[in-house]
């Protein structure tokens, strides 16, 4: 049992309250605390990932209390790559954030470590109510950062969001009673046996509650209807929290396809991928929906938000598939989606303030600053997010396509997948060519400032997705890796369930 | 007991979601408020009713599931408790702002045109 599996939830509570003591210092000894413990926390992911390639999947007994009764984390393949990732965006974001974005309110490198607190605690818990609590932590610390020195426009989009997922969090409490109340545990590994010898009486009830979590999950991953919300909410961030955000909507996918794979995956019969058929159509019309949304978004941001939706589509229509191979091909395709989702959020405010005050909306005005720098970074970003070739998009894209022409019947949802990735091109070309092609004769804004941490913000997301699409072979092989091991999740329930190495020493009576 | 206490979780979640539908921010969180009575109620209620029963060990009782409630339900609606009335607050204040800086706590921030 390494000690390191709690680590990531450790350094960011711990760093988030001392950033709160480093307040009365001001910004620049904050942002070095707040860099460098993101730093270590990446190194740390680093060694948990290394660890979970080795061993597989790993449980850590909180307090040393039997999986069955206490707290347990779960560290595989998946949620330590998910770490990981994490781990990078938000030193990248917080590296872009740090260059003045981070002064619009108070407490905004606090809000940062408990958002990261959150997310880490999302990706590795292994019981189901803890998964309730982290997704709490990371929605108030989202709040906090959307809501960071908010303008009005801001103000109306936050106030949906919160609602929304109150609502979605009621939802979710109503199903784990459910869930507990027919099958008296709430850790997942112990849930999935006891599914598994569920009498033919208390099927509905576990049905139902299934189909609950799948609602919730759905609406933290914005599929359609539930996805409503998300492109005036991630419109209205800050860049930086944007980016940053571009990994949420993957926490409900993560959960989606977590509970789907071990709870409800093999041995449970009559459960047994309930949810398949539907999330798959879902998926494939959520996809097209959100490219419609990207042709008709007026601004960058916005058109960007969609782009965050149509990939989360995609991800949960492959994952519904319940196919190694789709499993894998969505793996990379996460990876790569998250970063360049990202990337784009942050060119769309350097775009905005090189434009002056015709900000990110796409239309057609004087040249901006920087003409040569940022239409490069533009260009390779929209054609990362357009999946064209040489970059690992590209071979996601295809293994997707592959994986799902080799399932028969569902052609449906690979002409949805090409058909949303066609309409996605063809937003990202209008808005290149409103944004850098424009009438050089006007005049050029040289008044902005971009500082060179912005710059390296960028530069640095951008080597990322140069380094994921030169290291796609290992990157693919990890993910079938994992794909399997996703797909035979009941397989690991013995170790997650094992008694702990050091009995508990008996309390004093 | 059981049908009375369904009776009131259901009346107490219909009448918050049909407070949670309508357009001004104070219906809302009034809504979400029951919203999350009826929710909590719900979770005690899934350790079974019982009534007189400690949920922690007792020397003097005979140690079997006959002489006690389910103690996580408490421990978890205490939890469920603490999260929905701090989400409460910061909706109350995000409302408040909102009301504020656009003098109208319809929930669009706007009032619709007639």
């Amino acid at each position: 049992m390494s000690h390191w599996i709690a680590a990531p939830l450790v350094l960011p509570l711990c760093v988030g309250a001392l950033q709160l003591l480093l307040e009365r210092h001001g910004p620049r000894v904050q942002r070095g605390v707040g860099l460098l413990a993101v730093a270590a926390l990446l190194a740390i992911n680093l060694h948990l990932l290394q660890l979970a390639d080795g061993a597989g999947s790993l449980s850590y007994l909180v307090g040393n209390w039997p999986a069955e009764f206490g707290i347990a984390l779960t560290l595989d393949r998946l949620s330590a790559a998910l770490l990981c990732l994490c781990a990078l965006l938000a030193l990248i974001c917080l590296l872009y954030a740090s260059a003045g974005g981070d002064r619009g309110g108070a407490h905004f490198h606090a809000l940062f470590q408990f958002q990261l607190l959150g997310l880490n605690g999302a990706f590795l818990t292994g019981d189901l109510f803890n998964l309730f609590v982290w997704f709490e932590v990371l929605l108030i610390a989202s709040y906090g950062l959307l809501l960071h020195g908010a303008p009005r426009a801001t103000l109306k989009a936050g106030m949906h969001y919160v609602v929304l997922n109150l609502v979605g969090s009621a939802l979710f409490l109503v199903a784990l009673a459910l869930l507990f109340g027919v099958l008296g545990t709430l850790n997942m590994a112990h849930m999935a046996t006891r599914i598994a010898e569920l009498p033919a009486s208390d099927v509905r009830l576990v049905h139902t509650a299934g189909w609950m979590l799948i609602v919730v999950f759905a609406l933290k991953a914005a599929i359609l209807p539930l996805s409503l919300w998300l492109p005036a909410t991630y419109s209205q961030a800050p860049a930086a929290i944007a980016a940053l955000f571009a990994i949420m909507t993957k926490v409900g996918v993560y959960a989606i396809l977590r509970t789907q794979s071990l709870l409800f995956g093999s041995g449970s019969e009559g459960l047994q991928g309930f949810a398949g058929t539907l999330l798959a159509s879902a998926g494939a019309i959520a996809v097209v929906v959100a490219g419609l949304g990207a042709l008709a978004a007026s601004t960058l941001k916005r058109l960007c938000a969609y782009l965050v939706l149509g990939s989360a589509a995609s991800l949960v229509m492959l994952f519904a598939l319940n196919q190694v191979q789709a499993t894998a091909a969505a793996l990379l395709y996460l990876l790569h989606s998250t970063l360049a989702a990202a990337l784009l959020f942050l060119l769309a405010d350097l775009c905005a303030r090189a434009r002056g005050s015709a900000g990110d909306s796409l239309r057609l005005t004087a040249a901006m600053a920087w003409p040569q720098r940022l239409g490069v970074l533009c260009f390779l970003a929209m054609m990362l997010l357009a999946a064209l070739p040489p970059w690992s998009g590209f071979l996601a894209k295809l293994a997707m396509l592959q994986a799902l022409l080799a399932v028969p019947g569902q052609g449906g949802l690979a002409a949805a997948l090409l058909l949303g990735g066609a309409l996605n091109l063809l937003a990202l070309m209008r808005a290149f060519s409103h944004l850098c092609w424009n009438r050089p004769e006007g005049e050029v804004r040289q008044t902005v400032e971009i500082r060179r941490r912005e710059w390296g913000a960028v530069y640095a997301l951008l080597a990322l997705l140069v380094l994921l699409s030169v290291a796609v072979a290992p990157t693919a092989r990890f993910g079938e890796t994992t794909a399997r091991a996703i797909h035979a999740a009941t397989d690991s329930i013995p170790i997650l369930l094992a008694p702990p190495e050091k009995a508990r020493p008996e309390i004093a009576k | 007991m059981e049908g009375l206490i369904s009776l009131a979780i259901g009346l107490l979640m219909g009448a918050g979601l049909w407070l949670c539908l309508r357009a001004r921010s104070f219906d809302v969180v009034l809504g979400l408020t029951l919203v999350s009575y009826a929710v909590n109620l719900m979770i005690f209620a899934m350790g079974r009713l019982r009534v007189g029963q400690p949920p922690i060990i007792d020397p003097a009782r005979p140690a079997d599931l006959q002489h006690y409630v389910d103690p996580l339900p408490q421990a978890l609606v205490l939890t469920a408790i603490v999260i929905s009335f701090a989400m409460s607050a910061l909706l109350l204040v995000l409302a408040l702002k909102t009301r504020s800086e656009h003098g109208s706590d319809h929930v669009d921030g706007e009032e619709p045109a007639p």
